[in-house]
């Protein structure tokens, strides 16, 4: 039609273009319509738009990084599970002849695999090369650090893993036995954790998402209220009436949403190095594990859901108040 | 077409806008609501509009009694009516065109013919040419043409009009309600609040009366 070309105006609710032939095809089209329009309405705005879009991108962004990065530390956990390690933090006034008979009698042990020992010469010079506190310790007379026997058990089930190791701790040359097992469960206790805390900011984080998305519409809605007296006067049923709204909350979700998938991937791109470089002690090939296609596309799917969800509440909280008197 | 039966309006201050209306308008009747500033005129056809309801009594509107209208009925029940307002309420962030086509657009007309109705509707107002043009470039006596377009563009049974005449000169107004006599005389039920008695006792229909509220028992019935 030549109308719409010439059409210089803003875009209007629920404005339907002649195509459409049947009443389904009219609907859908009219939802088609609505949905176009209410997005140019977002981008005629482009400051307020950007700025509701980045507030939602942040209170989905933070969250959603926490997680994704608590699931690469568990990924680093269970990597090391297979290898559970006997440390023995030897007593300091022990002699090296001490040390070897004892590195022998464990090695000959039948529960035992491996078992290397690492002087506390090897261990303050491997500190000195890795920490880049060297020259600190220099000024030390002397050295601080214990010699240690690695051992590696034999078995891996963790209830033989665990005599041995209490057994090795009765050694009275041994100052201190840690098992590394150990150290891994707080570790996955303490990402449990973690990772609790980090869904309860997602879910307060989604309420607020839900709130501010709420608030703009309401704020819409106000704007256009003189329209919805109109509409409603000239029989605009409460769906007719809503769904401009309601699409706009969704476009102000998905928007946001897309926001957030963005700004994951910037700080994990970013995080990217330092952690490999943080990580590859222990695993050399390790990766940091991104959002993914599939998480994106869920990540906007939820966002444009809590904008929808956001602007159905407060469609029904004010536009019902709306009535022409 | 209306019937009021013994409809009392009480607003919740506890001023009573209506006492005891008694009234019927057939189809296709034209009449005129005149009285004092304040007797009741806009709030007899916000009855009808189901803007507000009585509070007591029934107001039956062609067939359907507005008590028992459901809200989500409400809708439906006003596409049967077309309503003139005497600040025309035009949407002036869309053209006329689009102005006139809202009531299709929202009942989901074909568009090829909602097309061909708000052509029609402008037509008959003579604002076919200015059906791309935003109202508010518009004279006022043109912007209340335009209100009537987008009144009776659905074709509804029933045509109320709230001083559409309010603002515009004797000549423009006498044109206005020449259209409204057109309406009327194709089958519309119409009916007008206006105040404007010089104007109205020139044209000879049925007049209804309010006085503080009441139905006066006069005019030409
Ligand atoms: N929403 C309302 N709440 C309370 N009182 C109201 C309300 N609307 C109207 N009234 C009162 O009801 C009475 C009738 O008002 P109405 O608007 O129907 O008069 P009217 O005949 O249309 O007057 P006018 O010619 O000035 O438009 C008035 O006294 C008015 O103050
Ligand atoms: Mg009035």
């Amino acid at each position: 039609m030549a109308r719409m070309s010439e059409k210089k105006t803003k875009p209007v609710l629920g404005q339907s273009r002649p195509k459409a032939n049947s009443a389904w095809q009219n609907l859908f089209a009219q939802h088609q319509e609505t949905a176009v329009d209410s997005l140019l309405r977002l981008l005629l705005e482009p400051l307020a738009s950007l700025l509701t879009w980045a507030v939602i991108a942040i209170a989905l962004a933070l969250p959603l990084t926490l997680i994704l990065l608590l699931q690469n530390l568990q990924q680093i956990g269970s990597g090391l599970d297979q290898v559970s390690n006997i440390s023995l933090f030897m007593v300091p006034e022990v002699t090296a002849q001490t040390l070897d008979e004892t590195l022998r009698d464990i090695s000959v042990r039948t529960d035992v695999a491996a078992a290397e020992l690492i002087t506390s010469e090897q261990a303050l010079q491997e500190f000195e090369q890795n920490s880049g506190f060297g020259e600190a310790l220099q000024g030390l007379d002397t050295n601080p650090l214990p010699a240690v026997i690695l051992v590696t058990p034999a078995a891996t089930s963790q209830p033989a893993v665990e005599a041995l190791h209490a057994e090795l701790a009765a050694n009275p040359n041994v100052e201190y036995a840690q098992l590394d097992l150990a150290w891994l469960q707080r570790l996955n206790a303490i990402v449990e954790f973690a990772s609790r805390m980090a869904t309860l900011l997602a879910l307060m984080l989604g309420a607020g998402v839900i709130l501010v998305i709420g608030n703009t519409v309401r704020l819409a809605i106000e704007n256009r209220r003189a329209e919805i007296v109109v509409i409603k006067l000239v029989g605009g049923t409460d769906a007719y009436v809503s769904r401009p709204f309601l699409y706009t909350g969704l476009w102000y979700g998905v928007g946001g949403g897309l926001l957030a998938v963005l700004l994951i991937s910037l700080v994990m791109f970013g995080l990217q190095g330092p952690v490999s470089r943080l990580v590859g002690v222990y695993d050399s090939n390790f990766s940091l594990i991104g959002l993914g296609i599939s998480n994106s596309c869920l990540v906007l799917m939820v966002a444009g859901f809590l904008g929808w969800f956001g602007a159905w509440i407060s469609v029904l909280r004010h536009l019902r108040a709306i009535e022409p008197r | 077409m209306i019937k009021f039966d013994d409809v009392s309006k009480r607003y919740p201050g506890g001023h009573e806008a209506l006492s005891h209306i008694d009234f019927h308008l057939g189809r296709g009747e034209l009449a005129f609501l005149t009285g004092h500033s304040g007797a009741g005129k806009s709030t007899l056809l916000k009855l009808i509009m189901h803007m507000e309801l009585a509070s007591s009594g029934q107001v039956i509107v062609n067939g359907q009694n507005l008590n028992k209208l459901k809200r989500r009925q409400v809708p439906f029940y006003r596409r049967n009516i077309g309503l003139v307002f005497q600040d025309h309420q035009l949407l002036f962030d869309r053209t006329v065109y689009d102005n006139v086509a809202l009531p299709l657009l929202i009942a989901g007309y074909e568009p090829r013919e909602a097309a061909r109705r708000v052509r029609a509707a402008l037509d008959k107002v003579g604002l076919l040419h200015k059906e791309n043009q935003n109202p508010i470039a518009l004279s006022s006596g043109e912007q209340q043409r335009v209100g009537i377009a987008r009144a009776v563009v659905n074709k509804p049974l029933l045509l109320l009009a709230d001083e559409p005449t309010g603002n515009l000169d004797p000549e423009l107004s006498a044109e206005i309600m020449e259209l409204f006599e057109q309406f009327s005389s194709v089958g519309v039920t119409v009916l007008i609040a206006s105040h404007d008695l010089s104007l109205i006792s020139r044209l000879e229909h049925r007049m209804l009366v309010l006085d503080h509220g009441r139905l006066l028992p006069v005019g030409q019935e």
